[in-house]
């Protein structure tokens, strides 16, 4: 039976919106968290951990993040890790994610001059509160706008969630295509509110690029 | 500017008498490369508290390296160093303790550009000496004052000039009551009408007694200021003596035509 294209349908693919806000905000959140434990490694200078690190970053922007998820999803039950698509995806997007940013922040943090750290290092500092009171904060500055950028890309990712059966956005919006027989409806509903979302984040990135731009 | 200007009556031959026998710095067999390149050959080198040696000679002679491996910023493969009775090794907790008792200034400032002047100067004394805010702010305006910018407190560094922030950076450093200053040429990188202010704090600092190693080639003030004057060539002590001798009476031939150079500049 072909349903009608309306009010409900885009209560469905409102949901998807609620999904995909969800994943990517926990994507962006663990990714963040082992962002920073990649920065840190990629700027540790021990050799072995920015080789491993290095190592890390390289295979994540080498690969794409289809196969990243797929991996995920076929590759943890072979490890003895049965999951499900929810969990398959959040781990595949929050290591995604944790490459990427511990990249852009790698760079923050090596742009901060290193006269910044000797003088934090030679008042007796130690290396925590070197990173956190003298690099991190100059870092940030550094690295907002880039990582307001990846947030974008993050959040068109997800939609490749929809591949293993994960539904948000673009799965919602492909469900009420099939059972509407209204395609370009469907994913024309679904592209305004992906561009709702990202074209605000975009821009504010640009504005921030500009900004610290003009301040450097 | 004048010494009056800046408050303080040097009078160098009375402080001289004052410097003690121990020694707080002990460098032996000191040796350092950077790669193939052999940076410092067995250096020895013993200062006493109280005691004012400058450093100088020609660029790439190891001499910023030199004092950058006092504070373990430049780490050394052979030989010892002891300040005020520890030995420097390379455990993190034993350098960040070393480093908390000796001071140093830059050429090029360093202070943190997102803090206010006041900031910098109370961030180390809260975080490695464990002040409260109060005490740090009130110790951080001490330091202010006496390097006569307690107005700038609240400015950020970009606001200041070059010799204003260098002034700023040695009260960063003299928050944290070191027993030592380390100065790596501190005014090369300033405009030549800045560099007086920052030479006059330099003495000031001298006067009451600081433990001070300097590498600069500000020879007015190593001929009035410095109990020792020492020269480097190719990563070695070549000439370690008192200013007069040092300045009237040089006898190593790399030595007289070092200070021929420079003296003409």
């Amino acid at each position: 039976m072909i349903q009608s294209f309306d009010y409900n349908a885009v209560l469905v693919i409102l949901s998807g919106v609620k999904a995909t806000l969800i994943l990517s905000a926990i994507a962006f959140g663990m990714g963040g968290f082992f962002g920073l434990l990649v920065a840190l490694a990629r700027t540790s200078g021990i050799k072995l951990l920015e080789r491993l690190s290095s190592a890390y970053i390289d295979f994540f922007q080498g690969t794409p993040m289809l196969l990243q998820l797929f991996l995920a999803y076929y590759g943890l039950p072979v490890l003895g890790f049965p999951v499900n698509p929810w969990t398959a995806v959040t781990i595949g997007l929050t290591l995604h994610a944790s490459a990427y940013l511990g990249e852009i922040w790698r760079g923050g943090i090596q742009a901060v001059p290193r006269g910044q750290t000797e003088a934090a290092a030679a008042l007796g500092l130690s290396y925590h509160h070197r990173m956190r009171d003298v690099v991190f904060p100059q870092a940030f500055r550094l690295s907002l706008a880039p990582t307001v950028g990846f947030s974008v890309q993050l959040i068109k990712g997800t939609s490749l969630a929809a591949i293993i059966g994960f539904v948000e956005l673009s799965r919602s919006a492909q469900i009420i295509a099939s059972t509407t027989y209204k395609p370009l409806l469907a994913y024309g509903v679904a592209g305004i509110f992906y561009f709702a979302i990202c074209f605000p984040l975009s821009m504010y990135s640009m504005r921030l690029a500009k900004k610290y731009n003009r301040e450097a | 500017m004048t010494d009056k200007d800046s408050g303080f009556e040097p009078d160098h031959n009375v402080s001289h008498f004052a410097v003690g026998k121990e020694p707080i710095i002990t460098i032996e067999d000191l040796n350092k490369w950077f790669g193939d390149f052999h940076a410092l050959k067995n250096i020895n080198l013993q200062v006493a508290e109280r005691e004012r040696v400058v450093i100088c000679g020609p660029s790439g002679s190891g001499k910023s390296t030199l004092i950058r491996c006092i504070n373990h910023l430049d780490v050394f493969q052979k030989g010892r160093i002891v300040v005020d009775g520890n030995e420097l090794t390379n455990v993190a907790r034993n350098v960040d303790a070393i480093r908390a008792e000796v001071g140093m200034v830059f050429q090029q400032f360093n202070l943190f550009p997102h803090l206010t002047v006041l900031q910098n100067c109370m961030l180390a004394p809260m975080r490695v000496r464990g002040k409260s805010k109060a005490e740090a702010s009130q110790t951080a305006m001490k330091f202010l004052e006496r390097v006569r910018i307690p107005e700038q407190a609240s400015k950020y560094p970009a606001e200041l000039s070059g010799g204003q922030q260098q002034r700023v950076a040695i009260a960063r450093a003299l928050c944290m009551s070191p027993k030592i200053m380390l100065f790596d040429e501190p005014t090369s990188a300033l405009d030549p009408e800045m560099v007086r202010e920052v030479l006059d704090t330099m003495v000031a600092l001298a006067d009451e007694g600081m433990t001070m190693l300097c590498v600069t080639h500000e020879m007015g003030f190593a001929r009035s200021v410095a109990d020792r004057v020492i020269f480097m060539t190719a990563g070695e002590i070549v000439v370690d003596t008192p200013p007069l001798e040092f300045f009237d009476s040089p006898d190593n031939p790399r030595l007289r035509e070092f200070l021929g150079q420079i003296l003409h500049n």
